[in-house]
């Protein structure tokens, strides 16, 4: 990390208007408190283990790993966490942060999936704080059932009917609301992207799931992983697994992000594949932009990975190499969709589908004793209606 | 003082804003300062504008760069911006088209543009553009003062005023560094809250700009001030108004009198 406040190598920092510059350090201070403060982590850390179910399994794929016949692979269960995806462990932390240090009266936050946004409103629910989610338009129709769920917790979903009506807009939303209602409000940010100290916070919450990975794989397997692979949306269900190995450095690790309909058709939100430096919505990262500065449109089958921008201490793994990144098509994550939910009966999140794709990929040829850790940040009950609407799709094309 | 004699003539062209707001202190005056969004609905129509915002007179004038994701700015702003994106608009078109239209007008130029742009076209050429184009000063509405040391060295080595803006929320420690960094005025946000919304000022807003103001260096307010009656109030405590939205929304709604409009503006200030 860098020496200066805020970074990772080149990227990061603080790129907001001044309204919300009081705010951020409101919440750096309160998240340093956080952290040295034993009876917030012993009541952050109980709501895991009794509300969320912490901790997750590692579950050992077996025909899955039949199936590929190469090596081993490890299913880190985030799907099982309560409300179904690693989103809920930032939002829980964020919505008690909110209520017991800052003493705000009213958290929002943006949701692509759906997800982040459930989640956030199942804080909302837990800690009695008053709750607003911020969603495009597209986003609503393709993940209804989230938008139901959010409303039976008591939160409202705010449209965003501007730009590509996904989760950037979405983001820039509620940073609206948060600079207008910024005294009373806080602005539960959905992963590791954002102004200083957003993506060192949210990976802070995170950071359980590389630490229990990590205990668990040397009790079951007695060594390290040669593999971990994850998705990259923003980049916090990565972070939270990678943060736990990133001192092993034997242990290598690909991010894969959503290829879309393939890089060089430009419907995609592969940002190290087809992106460059850019300062967007809070900080320096690498962003989908066109050569004058404006933020491309994005396209992936998955609303969580649909997104402009990556956390900055991802462009910063991938500076130094010791993350690798890649991406998988959406046909690519459809099939791992499938294969997984057949073979495991596990459906997974289309966001975490696009890091099985990247296993179905490599772990052939690797020997049978290597190991790989997926990271199965979410279960695709969300995604259901949609792979089945894309599925009548692809076959009255097909039968044309 | 002799460097600076030396350099007289090129010193006439540069820190255009901080020259204004001083000579309209040194007269009694207070600033109007207008804004419209380059390009909306066309270049042309641009430089139309401009000759009529001068006319009006308008001390200085705010030129937005159309952005895909202008997070400080509300819905009025946010259309207007992408009816230019729309017409092909970019910061290079801009810096192109105030390079032949300089000299046109009197009222100085500034330009306020989110900071990806000026990062994709460089940050250096974009400073040595806007000077041969005779930009006066630059607001950047994402860029922290933390963050700005290097924005701020090159703003200096091409003779452009650095305005940053001081929000109802910004603490002592924060308007000290930022009065600190701007030249030319600093731009005092009214409300806590984005442009173009309802004027809603804090129980505290006198106290607080009286602080900004005690620093010495000229302030003026924008966001949210729609009308001449809201101007004249504003006028009588700070050294400059500034009207955005509602100017975009007259122009681009009811143009056959938006003429009058500012004009009413002006006179309240």
């Amino acid at each position: 990390m860098s020496s200066k406040r805020g970074y990772f190598g080149d990227y990061g920092g603080r790129f907001v208007p001044e309204t919300l510059m009081a705010a951020l350090e409101e919440l750096e201070r309160a998240f340093l408190n956080a952290k040295n403060n034993r009876k917030f982590i012993a009541e952050f850390e109980a709501l895991l283990k009794d509300y969320v179910g912490r901790p997750t399994p590692l579950y050992f794929a077996k025909r899955f790993t039949e199936y590929l016949g190469g090596a081993k692979i490890y299913l880190k269960r985030e799907d099982l966490a309560h409300t179904g995806a690693h989103k809920i462990n930032n939002a829980l932390g964020q919505a008690l942060l909110a209520k017991k240090l800052m003493k705000k009266e009213r958290i929002i936050a943006e949701t692509g999936a759906g997800q982040h946004g459930v989640a956030t409103a199942t804080g909302a629910a837990l800690t009695g704080l008053k709750c607003d989610i911020y969603m495009g338009t597209e986003d609503i129709r393709r993940q209804n059932l989230n938008v139901f769920r959010m409303n039976l917790l008591g939160a409202n979903v705010l449209p965003v009917d501007t730009g590509s009506k996904t989760l950037k807009d979405a983001i820039n939303e509620a940073l609206r609301d948060w600079t207008t209602n910024v005294r009373t409000t806080h602005y539960v940010l959905g992963t590791v992207f954002g102004p200083h100290p957003y993506p060192l916070l949210v990976r802070f919450f995170q950071s359980i799931i590389g630490r229990e990975a990590r205990k668990q794989i040397l009790k079951k397997e007695g060594r390290l992983p040669t593999f971990l692979i994850a998705c990259v949306g923003g980049g916090s269900n990565s972070i939270g697994l990678f943060s736990g190995f990133l001192k092993d450095r034997e242990v290598k690790m690909i991010g894969v992000e959503a290829g879309g309909k393939g890089i060089q058709t430009g419907l995609h939100a592969a940002r190290f594949a087809g992106g460059a430096k850019g300062i967007f919505q809070g900080c320096l990262s690498y962003v989908l932009e066109d050569k004058d500065g404006n933020i491309l449109q994005t396209h992936s089958v998955s609303a969580g990975l649909d997104y402009a921008s990556v956390g900055p201490e991802h462009a910063y793994l991938k500076e130094t190499g010791r993350v690798t990144y890649t991406y998988a098509t959406d046909d690519e994550a459809l099939e791992a969709f499938e294969l997984l939910s057949r073979l495991e009966g596990i459906i997974p999140a289309l966001e975490s589908a696009h890091a099985v794709a990247e296993a179905i990929k490599i772990a052939p040829k690797m020997s049978r004793d290597s190991l790989i850790i997926i990271n199965l940040s979410g279960r695709g009950d969300k995604d259901v209606q949609e792979v089945a609407r894309i599925k009548e799709e692809t076959s009255l094309l097909g039968s044309k | 003082m002799i460097a600076k004699n030396i350099k007289g003539k090129n010193m006439n062209l540069g820190f255009a804003i901080r020259k204004k707001l001083e000579q309209l202190r040194k007269n009694g005056k207070k600033a109007f300062i207008p804004y419209i969004m380059a390009g909306d609905p066309n270049l042309e129509e641009t430089a139309k504008r401009l000759k009529i915002l001068n006319e009006v007179g308008a001390d200085v004038i705010e030129l937005g760069v159309p952005f895909t994701d202008p997070l400080a700015d509300g819905p009025t702003i946010q259309r207007s911006a992408e009816r230019a994106l729309n017409k092909g608009i970019t910061l290079r078109k801009i810096l192109q088209f105030l390079f032949d239209f300089k000299g046109e007008i009197d009222a100085p130029i500034v330009l306020m543009t989110y900071l990806n742009p000026v990062f994709c076209y460089g940050i250096e050429k974009f400073f040595k553009d806007a000077k041969n184009a005779q930009v006066g000063g630059v607001i950047f509405p994402d860029l922290t003062v933390e963050e700005s040391k290097h924005y701020r060295y090159l703003a200096k080595k091409y003779s452009i005023d650095t305005i940053f803006l001081v929000a109802p929320t910004s603490t002592p420690e924060r308007v000290k560094k930022i009065v600190k960094a701007s030249t030319g005025f600093i731009y005092y946000v009214s409300i806590t809250g984005i442009t173009g919304s309802y004027l809603k000022l804090d129980k505290d807003f006198k106290e607080h700009i009286d602080f900004v103001k005690s620093f010495g260096k000229p302030v003026c307010v924008g966001f949210g001030i729609s009308n001449s009656e809201e101007a004249k109030y504003m006028s009588q405590h700070v050294d400059g108004v500034i009207v955005g939205s509602a100017i975009v929304k007259a122009f681009h709604e009811r143009s056959y009198n938006a003429y009058d409009f500012i004009k009413s503006l002006r006179e309240a200030i």
